[in-house]
């Protein structure tokens, strides 16, 4: 901007209590609208969060950084999978038809594993979501973390193929992971794009997969990414709702999450600077 | 459901299975209803459901209940409540009369606050599928709405805002800083309203004091809501918290408001358990409801009805407790219910018409998603409509984002935008409150002082710079 711009907006000085908050406060003012730089800042971030979800998830770049994965040595060639919902229109209006797998998806989830090998314990699912960059920039990290420690922790553990799936919601990975027998079923999936994270990953867990459960019978972790939650810090809590519900036979709401109550008690001081 | 509906256009007649079917096919289309599998199947079919329905007398909504009385008790609480006497002047007409009478010069605001108790949600709802978009906007802004706890609510040409401070772990400085924001910025008469990101009595007591200590200190006239469930604020009560609204979420189905954790006994003790508090000093109105439409399908408990019917229904729920403020949180759900601009717009406008005809004071939570068909652009055509409706509020956020519920609603300066634009004030008392804090330089042109006001500079002293943080 240039000088100019000086008289024409009137600043906030209160704009230092951004330190407080990502709260988009002290914005200043031209007249009383938004001053020019700060509506184009929040358009980029729109623009960001509607490429997110509108962009298609680029499968082969995926498969290829996947490929890369040291750790992927125990599993092996991922499966790529449709669901029902034909493109990005359908998917945003019927949710319905993004929980279930296409005819094709089905055929070819069935051909890719051998019904001779005993059922295996855990099925990774990669999901495009609402947010392709969430799956683009975190899942190949955070898998790289967390299949290593799954390594460390159950030595024994079989593994099904990889899925991923576009086009996808939550519930499609429990429809996949009956189809795989798997004991449980892990699902990576980009979330609702916010202004402030177009990138965020959800991670969602379910004991006993099967098509049709509801939100109950699954864990959640949200907001991984590398300025959310670290890989490291998603990678250890889903380890210990793994185990957990590996040791009582169950996920969702009669599995607590202990390790989110450290988080709510570090935040007890009151520092409310308008009345101290 | 009893009757079935045919019409008859050019050599074709159409046929409606029942009464809920003619509604739904009569309806603006829109993706919740097709989510449903209760949209008209063609534009042709939808505007013969609306000739039908047209044809319609509105005494039949009083003989055929779309829910039936005995499986639901917000049927019961309409049909119950029903004032035939009231009725009176409309209850010979067909719903498409009542379009013409309620656009004729007959309708005046006092008559029309009259007939209130008249008028059942499916009445209202059914002939709001006949009107334009014009029509919802003329005949609201007909109706006065009025209500107080701290201030007064709805006055012709006001616009009152919600300050809504969310911060997504709660942290007590960034809602402060919040809330300091919204303030300076003249928004907040309407509710200083926070929806906590951990929902416990625990939390939400903390954050009521947090509130209520920033009303005391700066002797603001508004009020102040955590937005947590009906349960916590009940026990919040109890264990003696500056409790001022009652906050839950409402829907027009029993089994929506069960899958929800309540009943209308449970909003009718803690209406009572809030009015004991003697806590508003201008009226006793104490509970504040958030409905929109698609809630009920998306608990899978909508009965085979459409989404603005439902909405409709849940406006008796909220008028049955006298509401402070009822807001429709219209582009909150996505776009499997509502999918694009046009259809938040249309749907903005119908629920504030038939929220405002049953005399519920009726705002609107005007937003979006990022995966909707929608943006700023649609957000200030629908503030723009609702102002010139004479909607009751609207919620403020710092730059339109809500960066603890990830959408984006009206901002401080959105506020200012439709005060100036429309010429609308905030609530008197708050008003007056505004101009001795010097917080607007010029009250009658709605202009922030460009100075921080003086009470709120030593507030500031202690938190310049990084030294401030905890």
């Amino acid at each position: 901007m240039t000088d100019h711009s000086k008289d024409l907006v009137t600043a906030n000085i209160w704009r230092q209590l951004r330190h407080y908050t990502d709260a988009r406060i002290g914005l200043g003012r031209a007249g009383i609208s938004l001053p020019t730089s700060e509506l184009l800042e929040f358009q980029l971030a729109h623009a960001r969060a509607r490429d997110a979800v509108h962009f298609p998830l680029a499968v082969g770049q995926l498969v290829e950084s996947l490929s890369h994965l040291a750790s992927t040595a125990i599993v092996s060639e991922p499966v790529c999978l449709h669901s029902q919902a034909a493109d990005r229109f359908t998917y945003l209006q019927r949710p319905d038809l993004g929980r279930r797998l296409s005819q094709s998806a089905q055929d070819a989830l069935l051909a890719a594993q051998n019904p001779e090998e005993p059922a295996p314990d855990l099925a990774v699912v990669i999901v495009d979501g609402l947010s392709s960059s969430a799956v683009q920039a975190n899942v190949t990290p955070f898998l790289e973390c967390f299949l290593g420690d799954l390594k460390q922790a159950c030595q024994s553990w079989r593994l099904a193929p990889l899925t991923i799936v576009q086009q996808g919601r939550v519930a499609i990975g429990d429809e996949i992971g009956a189809l795989l027998r798997a004991r449980m079923v892990v699902v990576l999936i980009g979330e609702r794009p916010g202004l402030s994270a177009p990138d965020s990953l959800g991670i969602y867990l379910t004991f006993g997969p099967k098509a049709g459960l509801s939100d109950a019978h699954r864990n959640c972790i949200s907001n991984v990414r590398s300025a959310g939650l670290r890989f490291e810090d998603a990678s250890q809590r889903l380890l210990y709702l793994i185990q957990e519900a590996d040791r009582l036979k169950l996920s969702g709401v009669g599995l607590k999450d202990r390790t989110e109550e450290v988080v709510i008690e570090n935040n007890q001081a009151n520092n409310n600077f308008l009345t101290n | 459901m009893k009757h079935t509906f045919s019409h008859q256009v050019g050599g074709r007649t159409w046929h409606f299975r029942n009464l809920a079917d003619l509604m739904a096919k009569a309806t603006p289309a829109r993706s919740g209803d097709r989510l449903a599998g209760v949209m008209a199947e063609s534009a042709e079919e939808r505007v013969v459901a609306q000739m039908r329905l047209a044809e319609l007398p509105l005494k039949a909504f009083l003989s055929e209940a779309l829910i039936p009385y005995e499986a639901d008790e917000v049927t019961r609480l309409i049909m119950d409540d029903h004032d035939a006497t009231a009725f009176w002047p409309v209850a010979h007409l067909t719903v498409g009369d009542f379009r013409n009478w309620l656009l004729s010069d007959h309708a005046t605001p006092e008559v029309l606050a009259a007939l209130r108790p008249g008028l059942t949600p499916e009445m209202v709802a059914a002939v709001s599928k006949l009107m334009r978009n014009q029509d919802l906007i003329l005949v609201a802004r007909k109706c006065r709405v009025q209500t107080a706890f701290r201030n007064t609510i709805g006055l012709p040409g006001h616009l009152s805002t919600r300050l809504q401070p969310n911060h997504p772990t709660d942290d007590m400085a960034g809602i402060a800083a919040s809330i300091l924001d919204g303030l300076l910025y003249g928004s907040g008469d309407a509710v200083i309203g926070i929806n906590p990101a951990t929902d416990n009595v625990a939390q939400a007591t903390k954050l009521m004091r947090l509130t209520d200590d920033v009303i005391s200190k700066y002797d603001i006239p508004t009020q102040s809501c955590v937005l947590t469930h009906v349960t916590n604020t009940l026990e919040a009560i109890e264990l003696g918290a500056p409790v001022d609204l009652v906050f839950q979420s409402i829907a027009g189905t029993e089994a929506t408001n069960s899958s929800f954790g309540f009943s209308l006994a449970t909003l009718q003790e803690a209406q009572d358990a809030a009015l004991s508090l003697n806590r508003g000093t201008v009226g006793r109105n104490v509970m504040y409801f958030e409905t929109g439409q698609g809630s009920s399908l998306s608990a899978d408990a909508h009965h085979g009805l459409d989404q603005q019917t439902c909405e409709a229904r849940a406006y008796a729920v909220a008028r049955r407790f006298n509401p402070l403020l009822v807001n429709t949180v219209v582009g909150f759900i996505g776009p499997e219910y509502l999918f694009d601009g046009k259809e938040i717009i249309r749907a903005g406008l119908e629920d504030h018409f038939c929220g405002k005809l049953l005399g519920v004071p009726m705002g609107c939570d005007i937003c979006y998603t990022n995966h909707a068909e929608a943006d700023q652009n649609d957000m200030d055509n629908l503030l723009t409509l609702l102002g010139v409706a004479g909607c009751t509020f609207i919620m403020g956020i710092p730059g339109s984002d809500d960066i603890m519920l990830n959408y984006q609603t009206t901002s401080f300066h959105d506020a200012l935008y439709a005060r100036r634009a429309l010429d609308l004030k905030p609530a008197p008392e708050f008003a007056a409150w505004l101009e001795r804090m010097n917080i607007f330089e010029d009250v009658a042109r709605y202009e922030p002082s460009s100075e921080l006001p003086p009470v709120f500079r030593n507030s500031l002293k202690g938190v310049s710079g990084e030294a401030g943080h905890d």
